[in-house]
C-alpha cells in the first residue's frame, strides 16, 4: 500500500488536482512515521557560514529514500550552500564551516574520521553548468570507476550508465569523440551518466536544467523520474513548474535580514512538506507568495 | 547631452504643456575628438617603430647571411661535421652541425631540469598551496627570472662545475662542460615554465575540479588526471617558450660550456653552442669582411629561425588551450 500510495502521489499532475488540506495534513503525519525507516539524511539545526556570516541558519529536515526532494527559494537564499553540505563539497571552500549535524543512514557525515572522498563516492552530484572533462565520452564515464579503484567491465559500465541517463542511443557511435562535441543537453545527461557510473546511493542536482532548452529540460525531468526508482535525488531548482512536476517533497528557503544595521541577510528554511501541499496549500504566507509568483 | 531636453521640459510652466520639441535638431553625426586622434597617432608610431626595427634586423641578418652562402653552400653548411672558422689544419670547414649539437645538448639538459621543477611548482602553487602561500611564493619564484644571466653563468662555472666534478670525478667532467651550463640554464627557465603553467592550471574552470571531487576523486587524482590534462596545451606552450629561451640563452653557455664545437652526446664534454660561437666571433676574433665574420650571420639566421619556429608553435598551443572550455 505504501509504495502504491507514493507512486500515486508522484504520477498525479500535481497542479491540476484540488486538494483537501485537512486530509493532506493527516496524510503527511502518516507518511512521516511510515517512512522513518527510509530516512536517508537527517539534517538537524545546520548552520553554514562563509567566514563569520551564516549563509543559512538552523535548518532541519529529513530526506527519504527513492524520493525526489526539491529545494526552492529566491537567489542567494543558500540552496547551493545547503545541497553542498550533503556530499561535503563545502570542504573545498576554505572559509566555509558547517555547524549542526547531518546524519546519512544514521552516520554523522561530519564526524571525525569520515573521509569526504568516501562520502562523495556514495553521494554523487550534478552541477548547474554541464562540465564534462575535456576527454572522450567514454573516458568521462569511466573516470569515477577508475579513481575509485572499482573493478568493472568498462564497456558494460559505459553502456549501462549511458542507457540509464537516456543518452545511449544518441552517443553510441561517438563514444570516443570529445565530450565537448555533444550539445549542452547531451553534455548534462553525460554528467548524470558519469555520476551514475559509480552507482551512488544519492544524486544531488544543483539546477541541472537551468542552462538548457525546454526539450532538454523535459528529458532531464523524465530521466529524474526514472532514476528515482534506484536513487534518492535532491534537486535545487528555480523553476516552480519543475519542482511541482518532478518532486515528492519541497523545501522552501528564503532570506531574512540578520542584522538591521548592516543589512546582512542569511537563508532560512521556511517550510518543508509534500510538494502538493507546498504548491496547493502552503502553511506559510511567504511560501504562498513565492510559489504563486508574488515574490522574487 | 541626454539630460538637456529633460531639464528644459521640467523648467517649463505647467500651462505650456504641449507637444514638446527638442531645442536642437537631433544629430547623430560623429564629432571630432582631437585628443583621441593624437593619442592614436602616438600609439601607432610606437607600434610601427618596434615592428620596423624587428623587420630591419631580420632583413640585415638574412642579407648578410646570403653573402656567406655565396662561398659556402647551404648543403655543406648543414652536412659537414666540423666547424673550424679560426684556422688550424681544417681551417675553412663550416659545418654547423657541431654548434647545433651543442645548443641542443645544453637545451635538452636544461629542459630535463626545468620541466619537472617548473611543472611541479606550478601544480603545487595552483592546486595545493594555500591562497596566502601562493601570494607570497609566486612573486618570489618570478624574482628568479630577474637574476642576470652573467651571474648564473658565473654560478655554473664556480659552483655547479666543481660539484659535478666532485661527484663524477675530475677525469670524467671537463672544466667547461655542457652539463653544468645546462643545469643552471634549467634553473633559470623554471620561473618561465612554472609561471606560465600555473596560469594555465588556474584557468581550468573550478567546475571541472568540483565534478572530479564529486565523483570521489582525491586531491592528487583531481590534480593529475583532470586539471593537468585540461591545461595541457597551456603547459606545452610554456615548455616550448622555455625551450626557446634555452636555445637563445648566451651568457651561461659562453661562460661555462666552453668553446669547442663538437659532435657529442656526452654532457660532461666541452662543447660550443651557436650563441657562444657568435659571442666568440663578434668578440674580435673574426676580421670584418672575412668568411668567418660572415658566418656569424649565417649562424644567427639559423638561430632566429629555430626560436621563431618554437614561438609560432607555442602560439598555436596557447590558442588551442584558449578554445578548449
Ligand atoms: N564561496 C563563497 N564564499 C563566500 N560567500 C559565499 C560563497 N558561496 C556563496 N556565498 C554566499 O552565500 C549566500 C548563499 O549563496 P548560495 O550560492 O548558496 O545561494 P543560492 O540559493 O544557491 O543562490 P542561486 O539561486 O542564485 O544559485 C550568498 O549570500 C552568497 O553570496
Ligand atoms: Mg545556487
Amino acid at each position: 500500500m505504501d509504495s502504491a500510495q507514493s507512486q500515486a502521489v508522484r504520477q498525479r499532475p500535481v497542479l491540476d488536482v484540488p486538494v483537501d488540506s485537512r486530509a493532506l495534513a493527516h496524510h503527511t503525519a502518516a507518511e512521516h512515521s511510515k517512512l522513518a525507516s527510509d530516512l536517508v539524511f537527517d539534517v538537524r539545526d545546520v548552520t553554514v557560514r562563509y567566514g563569520v556570516h551564516p549563509a543559512i541558519r538552523n535548518v532541519s529536515l529529513q530526506i527519504y529514500r527513492h524520493e525526489i526532494t526539491a529545494l526552492i527559494g529566491p537567489s542567494g537564499c543558500g540552496k547551493s550552500t545547503f545541497i553542498r553540505c550533503f556530499n561535503r563539497m563545502n570542504d573545498l571552500i576554505p572559509s566555509a564551516t558547517v555547524e549542526g549535524t547531518i546524519t546519512y543512514h544514521g552516520q554523522d557525515l561530519y564526524a571525525k574520521g569520515v573521509d569526504p572522498v568516501e562520502v562523495r563516492r556514495r553521494i554523487g552530484m550534478v552541477f548547474q553548468k554541464p562540465n564534462p572533462f575535456p576527454k572522450s565520452v567514454r573516458e568521462n564515464i569511466l573516470f569515477g570507476p577508475k579513481v575509485n579503484g572499482m573493478e568493472v567491465d568498462a564497456d558494460e559500465v559505459v553502456e549501462r550508465s549511458l542507457r540509464r541517463a537516456a543518452l545511449w542511443d544518441e552517443v553510441r557511435n561517438k563514444l570516443n569523440d570529445s565530450a565537448y562535441s555533444l550539445s549542452g543537453g547531451q553534455q548534462q545527461r553525460l554528467c548524470i551518466a558519469r555520476a551514475i557510473a559509480i552507482d551512488p546511493d544519492v544524486i544531488l542536482m544543483d539546477e541541472p536544467a537551468s542552462a538548457l532548452d525546454p526539450i532538454s529540460t523535459g528529458r532531464i525531468e523524465d530521466l529524474m523520474r526514472e532514476l528515482q526508482e534506484r536513487y534518492t535525488i535532491v534537486i535545487v531548482t528555480h523553476n516552480m513548474q519543475q519542482a511541482a512536476r518532478v518532486s515528492d517533497r519541497t523545501a522552501f528557503f528564503t532570506t531574512e535580514v540578520e542584522d538591521e544595521a548592516s543589512d546582512f541577510r542569511s537563508g532560512k528554511l521556511v517550510e518543508y512538506d509534500f510538494t502538493e501541499k507546498i504548491f496547493k496549500n502552503p502553511s506559510d504566507r511567504r511560501t504562498e507568495d513565492y510559489v504563486t509568483g508574488r515574490f522574487g | 547631452m541626454h539630460s538637456e531636453p529633460q531639464t528644459s521640459a521640467a523648467g517649463m510652466p505647467a500651462a505650456a504643456a504641449g507637444p514638446e520639441l527638442p531645442s536642437q535638431p537631433l544629430s547623430l553625426a560623429g564629432r571630432t575628438r582631437r585628443g583621441e586622434r593624437v593619442i592614436l597617432g602616438l600609439l601607432w608610431l610606437c607600434a610601427a617603430v618596434s615592428i620596423f626595427t624587428t623587420v630591419g634586423i631580420v632583413l640585415v641578418l638574412f642579407v648578410d647571411a646570403s653573402d656567406f652562402f655565396r662561398d659556402v653552400s647551404i648543403w655543406k653548411f648543414f652536412t659537414d661535421t666540423a666547424w673550424r672558422p679560426f684556422g688550424g689544419v681544417e681551417q675553412g670547414r663550416f659545418g654547423v652541425l657541431p654548434l647545433v649539437n651543442g645548443t641542443l645538448l645544453v637545451t635538452a639538459i636544461a629542459m630535463m631540469v626545468a620541466v619537472p621543477l617548473g611543472l611541479g611548482s606550478a601544480i603545487y602553487l595552483s592546486e595545493y598551496a594555500a591562497p596566502r602561500a601562493r601570494r607570497v611564493l609566486k612573486p618570489v619564484l618570478e624574482l628568479l627570472a630577474g637574476v642576470p644571466t652573467v651571474v648564473l653563468g658565473y654560478f655554473a662555472l664556480t659552483f655547479m662545475t666543481p660539484v659535478l666534478r666532485a661527484i663524477f670525478g675530475t677525469s670524467t667532467v671537463q672544466i667547461f662542460n655542457a652539463a653544468s651550463a645546462g643545469i643552471v640554464m634549467g634553473i633559470m627557465i623554471v620561473p618561465t615554465i612554472a609561471s606560465l603553467s600555473e596560469d594555465a592550471l588556474s584557468a581550468v574552470p573550478q567546475g571541472l575540479r568540483e565534478s572530479a571531487y564529486g565523483l570521489g576523486g582525491t586531491k592528487r587524482q583531481v590534480a593529475i588526471r583532470v586539471v593537468t590534462p585540461a591545461a595541457l596545451s597551456g603547459i606545452v606552450a610554456a615548455v616550448i617558450l622555455g625551450m626557446g629561451r634555452a636555445i637563445g640563452e648566451t651568457m651561461i653557455v659562453a661562460i661555462a660550456a666552453g668553446n669547442l664545437p663538437k659532435l657529442t652526446a656526452n654532457p660532461f664534454d666541452q662543447i660550443q653552442t651557436m650563441t657562444a660561437y657568435i659571442v666568440q666571433a663578434v668578440g674580435g676574433e673574426a676580421a670584418r669582411g672575412s668568411l668567418t665574420y660572415e658566418s656569424i650571420f649565417a649562424v644567427g639566421a639559423l638561430l632566429f629561425l629555430m626560436t621563431f619556429a618554437l614561438n609560432v608553435l607555442a602560439q598555436r598551443f596557447v590558442r588551442r588551450y584558449r578554445e578548449v572550455y
